[in-house]
């Protein structure tokens, strides 16, 4: 479904623009860190690619068709969505909604459960979990229906260092199945530990971006963020 | 006060007898309101619900109208059923004036609002929750809503008992549009005023505990929902 192509995507909300215009491209394998500093457009570069951000002007669009695109991917917000529901249930639920029946998808998410270290809490409500269970769930049930693109929002924002290990952890192994990942994140840490490239936001646009871009930053206002100085 | 007292008395052997009288009176209440509930519930979940999903052109409006109708004094209620109902008005040849469908429907008019109102309610915070996974998901409009609806049962029954406790003790309507014939349309609320009325208080106390105690199971459960709810269970 890749490469996907972003085009003079622009979003304003109340005579201000958010986001763009932006035009870029999102193609092969690993995994894209989106960095910026608070504000910048980040989460909103992220809906748009989703296609949950309505645009003001501009076009996004994938290899196939649209309908295709949207059940081949899946989005971890910055505060994930806990369903009223069990553990196993919240798990299973993107399965149930494609139409697996009820016992086949309880069994995937039984082994998903397992794989994030929630294998003992399946009967428990979902709003019963901590910040870092909630992230973890969140993420298994983005990967459940095995998605070629997965997009995550600050997924590790509040969460203590073993959370985070564990998250970075089966983002590694996703990415190097041949899973697409764009990553929005404030961790410099991170991104380095995770990225195969990068896009650094400012004001909404994108100020720089390529392979190179953690470690040999080509704009003195980047290399200023990357040294944590303050960029507005 | 030795009446008062010779009341309890009677009452409370008229329910431990299980007296005739009194079981058909509460059986009708529970088969007017119940009925009425039904109906009730089969109009406001789907429209409260749809309320809170769907954004067209004069959404709140239709919730201001809901909102106001909630309010709706159910004297004047009956007075518009019975109007319509009665020989000369436009729904007279359905023979319907004093019977217990006269009744039912003057209750889903009062209650409806009510339920629906707070199904809205429920729903839209509910939906605000659940929109951005929900759409991310791709969620089928039909699959939405069926999500909100099972996920927000508890509310769902919540705002039917609330409808439920709001027909069972009515009066004015179902006094007007009933009639209060005996072993036809006498209900708990209109026997208890006939007859304290006439001075019977053994028979009016006796259907008054049974009305307590509805009520009471009723707002019993909707506290342990909305706390069970508040613990973070669902
Ligand atoms: N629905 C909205 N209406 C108006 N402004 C918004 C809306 N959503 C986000 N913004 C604004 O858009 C800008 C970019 O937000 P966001 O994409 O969340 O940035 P980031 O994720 O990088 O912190 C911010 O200034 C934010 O306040
Ligand atoms: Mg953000």
């Amino acid at each position: 479904m890749l490469p996907l192509r972003v085009t003079g995507a622009m979003v304003r909300r109340r005579g201000k623009t958010l986001l763009g215009p932006i035009d870029l491209e999102l193609a092969g394998t690993g995994l894209t860190v989106v960095i910026g500093p608070n504000g910048s457009g980040k989460t909103t570069l992220l809906r748009v690619m989703h296609g949950i951000e309505r645009l003001t002007a501009g076009q996004i669009a994938w290899a196939v068709p649209m309908a295709e695109a949207r059940q081949r991917q899946a989005y971890v917000f910055q505060q994930p969505t806990m369903l009223r529901r069990s553990v196993a249930d919240n798990l299973a639920f993107p399965l149930r909604l494609s139409g697996q029946p009820q016992a086949q998808a309880r069994e995937t998410a039984a082994e998903w459960a397992c794989r994030i270290g929630l294998g003992d809490a399946l009967d428990r409500p979902a709003l019963r979990l901590s910040g870092g269970e909630r992230q973890k769930l969140a993420l298994a049930r983005a990967l459940i229906r095995s998605p070629k693109v997965l997009f995550l929002d600050e997924p590790c924002a509040n969460l203590d260092g073993r959370a985070t290990r564990d998250i970075e952890a089966l983002l590694v192994e996703v990415r190097d199945t041949g899973t697409r990942i764009v990553l929005a994140t404030h961790d410099m840490g991170q991104a380095r530990r995770l990225a195969t490239e990068g896009v650094f936001l400012r004001s909404g646009q994108v100020w720089e971006s390529g392979t190179t871009l953690l470690t040999a930053p080509q704009t003195p206002e980047l290399a200023a963020f990357l040294k944590g100085d303050i960029v507005l | 006060m030795t009446d008062i007292l010779d009341g309890f008395t009677a009452a409370f052997y008229l329910l431990i007898g299980l007296d005739s009288d009194l079981i058909e009176i509460s059986l009708r209440s529970l088969h007017v309101s119940l009925t009425a509930l039904l109906f009730a519930c089969a109009i406001a979940f789907p429209l409260g619900t749809y309320l809170a999903v769907q954004r067209f052109r004069h959404r709140r409006t239709v919730i201001s109208v809901l909102n106001a109708l909630m309010g709706l004094p159910p004297v004047v209620v009956g007075l518009i059923v019975y109007v319509f109902l009665s020989r000369s008005g436009p729904l007279g040849v359905l023979g319907l004036l004093f019977t217990p469908t006269a009744m039912i429907i003057a209750q889903v008019i009062i209650i409806t609002p009510l339920i629906a109102s707070i199904t809205h309610q429920a729903m839209r915070d509910l939906w605000a929750d659940y929109h951005d996974l929900l759409i991310s998901l791709n969620a089928t409009k039909r699959q939405r809503i069926a999500t909100l609806i099972i996920d927000g049962r508890r509310n769902l029954l919540t705002a039917a008992l609330a409808g439920f406790g709001r027909a069972i003790g009515e009066v004015g309507a179902i006094m007007i549009v009933g009639g209060n014939i005996d072993h036809a349309t006498r209900v708990l609320t209109t026997a208890i005023a006939l007859e304290t009325g006439k001075g019977d208080f053994a028979l009016a106390l006796g259907l008054g505990f049974v009305l307590i105690a509805l009520a009471l199971l009723v707002n019993l459960s909707i506290h342990w929902l909305s706390r069970t709810e508040s613990d973070g269970l669902w």
